[in-house]
């Protein structure tokens, strides 16, 4: 039987995602499914769940895509499964089945100790239990979490980031007992440590203790401790929830779990199990990617396929407190007669291990603590030959980064979406030529990213060889000019391409070389030579339009304006007979100015204390702001102050391409500032940094880069993040993409300027330096020399005939151009609705 | 393949109003005429983008591409070659050009147009 009625129980990650597998698997809709839900909200990503307290809001971790043919009831837990009438009941009523799938998931484990049940102790395991955290935080000093396992040290990590002097407390003798050896985890616990939080290692908790106010007050321990906790965690291990299949009769695992076989069917085959409620031949597995798996493989089943469930990779790997953790295959070196190769090195307290096989030419497993690189290759080599020597592949330098090339076909490159490196391969062979091509066409890299390094050096691998060559005329990428530039000490374009180029240039590397130039101080951008090298826009100061008029943008930090300078603009409007339209970026775009018509407008403009807005240029365009705490009674910082302040700090900073900013004066972001190449938004206590955001043809959230920074720290920030893509992007990339396509991503950033790990920051904080002290209007240096005036001109034998092919005619009241609406034989529709007039 | 009228000079401003590799726009016999100085001559070309339709290839970027001198239309940057109009981006787009010297310091333009 194909199609029917399938009911999910549970929506939460593993759930959701057998939703997506049915779906794109079944495009007629042949199956109606219904998911019951027990929380109040829909999936959402529970592996990013601690980012919550980083600021993320739960919307940005949903998971949830609603489709036709799936309804969703939130907030409707499952009583119980009826398995001869083939319904299952909630308190709102009865709903049948043809099928039914069972995502409950797991709970948290609370073991049965005195006081466990006291306000104050909590579990760390849905968002309600992270805002009820939150919460009850509020004005406490102390907390202590019960396991220090992952997401012991996580839950730890968050009350850190509460305000909380944080202990962990562990029953085994390490931190991490599961996934890490004991070398590892001492070198863990140093970290641990460093960051404040005390660790109780190889001591059990006896119970929680309230306080005067009755919620919990101390945890005691085994060895009589006595630890102040005004806030409990327990992360003391899961239980998989199957007492709906027990209730049932159905057959369960020897540790719990719903027993099912390897194509997800439990003991009633009408009934199946995903997720880590899910005992796989009676394993259950704690992590999202065996789940995922199993979801594919029951979507399978049910529209006819042969899919069985193959195993799962329990590798992790984890960025807890800041510290890199990873740990795959058989970690512990478990397999008879196994080798390990160990590399311990206290001064950039690294550590890793690898375990091989008794000939030492296969690799079993391995752990690494404090720099995670290698983690990729090593995982999708686990069970074959060794990629390269071990101590290669373990040295830090070394990252295993060559290695990628000589995995086999079956490696698993990516394991959260079950990608071999045989699928990468075929996508390559298909014509995928760089990683964004690679993600949309495999799924590779789409969840946790670690394998995004790894897909870039199968590129490589495969010899699609990205050129990196700016054109015909230089052989070097942009970043490369850059720096031969600055090292070289070149100030002109002609010496520039005799020396490292050939021929004349074209309009791809003269502007690039334009912006270098200008970026490393080099005088107005008319002057001399340069003038030659400016696109259109940047020669005339002004944006070239459809019809070969400009349009004037004239700078408005902030979006902030006096009512007598909008009065000026609207006079030069009018006065110019020009169009006039307020832009996406709180500014006045006037529309419709001939070559001959801009420095008269320029002077007027200029007269009235505006300056050049950069809207033609490469560079910064605007900080928005929404109105902050000066007017608005939820904002919690002055967001059009710092606005006004960053955009005259970084007016004029020539980059490889524009960009964009605004602030925000609390967490209602509305000056969507997320969408931005840096955006800003206030916290009570200071300022939320958020990098590589933009709309435009691929939108994306900027990533959320620091917290609570005062607004000397983020300024400092954001002129190194400023100066580092100025030196190191390629042409016409946002900073989005160059993020994207760094190697180590936004934590590579991070390194680089905040721990100044290339040891840069001082030449990145000198160079902003010299860029805020040089800044000069570029329009007011036009105006007042006449040689650079004298371009202004339609024609240079006729300088006082006004370019006759501009023409306008009326729309709305305003001058457009003639032809602008209805250009010749393109699709462009009329828009004509019949719409009530504007009164004017 | 259209047939070309030659008509007589006309003397359009000193060459020194040439910067090297940038066009300037002319109005000569109300036709509108881009001019180039470049490292090796002077060029003459309709001002005309015939993508467009608008007048604007006077501030293109020059170059080269395989050697040969360029301009790149500034709206959506087409390279035509400056010798002979032809459009290196678009097969059988062109654009007129025009004949351009240096007399006494002075730069004449010829229009040539096609029928
Ligand atoms: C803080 C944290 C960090 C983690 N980090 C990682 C990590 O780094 N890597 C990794 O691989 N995994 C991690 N995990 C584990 C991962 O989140 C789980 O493996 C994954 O969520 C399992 O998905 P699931 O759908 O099986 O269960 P869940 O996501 O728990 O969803 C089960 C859903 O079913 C609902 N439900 C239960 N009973 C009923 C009922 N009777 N009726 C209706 N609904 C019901 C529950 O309310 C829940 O919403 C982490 C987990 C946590 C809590
Ligand atoms: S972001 Fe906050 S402060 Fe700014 S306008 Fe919106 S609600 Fe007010």
């Amino acid at each position: 039987m194909i199609g029917g009625s399938v009911v999910v129980i549970g929506n939460g990650m593993v759930g959701q995602r057998f939703v997506d597998a049915l779906r794109s698997r079944d495009p007629d809709g042949r199956w109606r499914v219904t998911v019951l839900a027990e929380e109040n909200r829909p999936a959402y990503d529970r592996v990013r769940l601690s980012a919550y307290f980083d600021g993320v809001s739960a919307d940005e971790l949903n998971l949830h895509t609603p489709y036709d043919g799936v309804r969703l009831r939130l907030g409707e837990p499952v009583t119980g499964v009826d398995r001869v009438r083939r319904l299952v009941t909630t308190a709102a009523g009865e709903y049948p089945y043809d099928v039914l799938v069972l995502a409950t998931g797991s709970s948290a484990f609370v073991p049965p100790v005195d006081g466990a049940t006291l306000p104050g102790v909590f579990v760390y395991r849905t968002l309600d239990d992270l805002t009820a955290i939150r919460e009850h935080a509020r004005g406490r000093r102390t907390g202590a979490v019960i396991g220090g396992g992952l997401l012991g040290l996580e839950a730890a990590n968050a009350l850190r980031l509460l305000g909380l002097t944080t202990s962990v407390v562990e029953f085994a003798p390490r931190l991490m007992p599961v996934q890490v050896d004991t070398a590892g985890a001492a070198m863990l616990r140093r970290y641990v440590e460093e960051l404040g939080v005390t660790c109780h290692l190889g001591v059990a908790t006896t119970a929680v203790r309230p306080g005067p106010d009755g919620t919990a007050g101390a945890l005691e321990l085994a060895d009589g401790t006595l630890l102040d906790a005004d806030l409990v965690v327990v992360a003391a291990g899961i239980r998989p929830r199957d007492e709906l299949a027990r209730a049932a009769g159905l057959g369960v695992g020897p540790r719990g779990g719903v027993l099912v076989d390897d194509t997800g069917r439990s003991s009633d085959d009408r009934i199946y199990a995903v997720g880590e409620c899910a005992a796989v031949d009676g394993t259950c597995y704690g992590l999202v990617a065996p789940g995922y798996a199993m979801a594919e493989v029951v979507a399978d089943r049910l529209v006819g396929g042969a899919a069985t469930f193959p195993g799962a990779d329990t590798a992790t790997k984890l960025k807890l407190l800041g510290v890199d953790v990873a740990s795959f295959g058989d970690a512990h070196g478990t397999t008879p007669g196994c080798l390990d190769v160990t590399w311990t090195d206290p001064a950039t307290r690294v550590y890793a291990k690898l375990v091989l096989s008794d000939d030492a030419t296969t690799l079993l497993g391995g752990v690494l603590v404090g720099d995670a690189a290698a983690y990729p290759t090593l995982r999708a080599s686990v069970g074959g030959p060794l990629p390269a020597a071990p101590l290669a592949l373990l040295a830090p330098a070394g990252s295993g980064a060559a290695a990628a090339g000589a995995l086999p076909a079956s490696a698993q490159v990516c394991s959260c979406n079950g990608v071999t490196r045989q699928d990468v391969d075929t996508a390559i062979a298909g014509g995928c030529a760089d990683v964004p091509a690679l993600k949309a066409c495999t799924r590779a890299g789409t969840s946790c990213g670690s394998c995004v390094p790894m897909l870039k050096q199968l590129l490589d691998a495969a010899g699609v060889v990205q050129s990196r060559a700016l054109c015909e005329h230089f052989d070097v990428s942009r970043q490369e000019l850059f720096d031969i530039v600055r090292v070289h000490g070149i100030r002109t374009f002609s010496r520039l391409i005799a020396e490292h180029g050939r021929g004349r240039g074209c309009d791809i590397c003269k502007p690039v070389v334009a912006s270098i130039l200008a970026s490393l101080g080099g005088g107005h951008i008319l002057d001399g030579e340069l003038a030659s090298l400016q696109d259109t826009n940047d020669h005339f100061l002004a944006n070239l339009q459809r019809d070969g008029s400009y349009s004037v943008v004239p700078r408005i930090p902030g979006g902030e304006i006096t009512p007598e300078k909008l009065i000026v603009i609207g006079e030069v409007a009018r006065d110019f007979q020009l169009y006039t339209k307020i832009t996406g970026g709180q500014r006045i775009d006037l529309f419709g100015a001939r070559v001959d018509q801009l420095p008269q407008i320029w002077r007027r403009l200029v007269d009235a204390g505006f300056e050049s807005g950069h809207a033609y240029g490469k560079a910064l365009r605007t900080v928005k702001s929404c109105v902050g705490s000066t007017w608005c009674r939820y904002g919690v910082q002055d967001s059009v102050g710092l606005a006004i302040a960053l955009e005259l700090r970084y007016r004029g900073l020539r980059a490889p391409h524009k960009i964009k900013s605004a602030v925000s004066g609390c967490a209602r972001e509305c000056a969507e500032a997320r969408s931005k190449d840096f955006g800003i938004i206030a916290t009570e206590t200071g300022w939320n940094l958020y990098l590589g955001g933009n709309g435009g043809f691929r939108p994306r959230h900027a990533d959320l880069f620091a917290t609570d920074l005062s607004t000397s720290e983020l300024v400092t920030l954001i002129d190194r993040f400023l100066m580092f893509y100025v030196r190191t992007a390629d042409r016409l990339q946002r900073t989005a993409a160059w993020i994207e396509a760094m190697e180590g991503g936004l934590d590579h950033l991070r390194s680089v300027i905040v721990d100044d790990s290339l040891g840069l920051c001082a030449e990145l904080d000198a160079a902003m330096a010299r860029h805020v002290a040089s800044y000069s209007d570029e329009w007011r240096d036009v105006l007042d020399d006449p040689d650079r005036l004298r371009r202004f001109t339609s024609f240079v034998n006729a300088p006082d005939v006004p370019d006759p092919s501009i023409t306008f005619v009326t729309e709305r009241g305003q001058p457009v151009p003639v032809g602008g609406r209805s250009p010749s034989p393109d699709g462009r529709q009329p828009v004509t609705l019949g719409l009530p007039e504007v009164r004017r | 393949m259209s047939t070309t009228t030659t008509l007589h000079w006309h003397t359009v401003c000193p060459l020194t109003r040439l910067d090297l590799d940038r066009g300037v726009a002319a109005l000569v016999d109300g036709m509108q005429v881009a001019l180039f100085r470049t490292a090796d001559g002077l060029y003459a070309i309709d001002n005309r983008d015939p993508v467009t339709g608008a007048y604007v290839l006077s501030r293109g970027i020059v170059g080269s591409r395989q050697g040969v001198p360029t301009v790149a239309s500034p709206l959506h940057k087409q390279v035509y070659d400056l010798r002979t109009g032809d459009c290196l981006d678009l097969p059988g787009v062109a654009v007129t050009r025009h004949e351009i010297r240096c007399r006494e310091g002075l730069v004449e333009v010829r229009l040539r147009q096609e029928e």
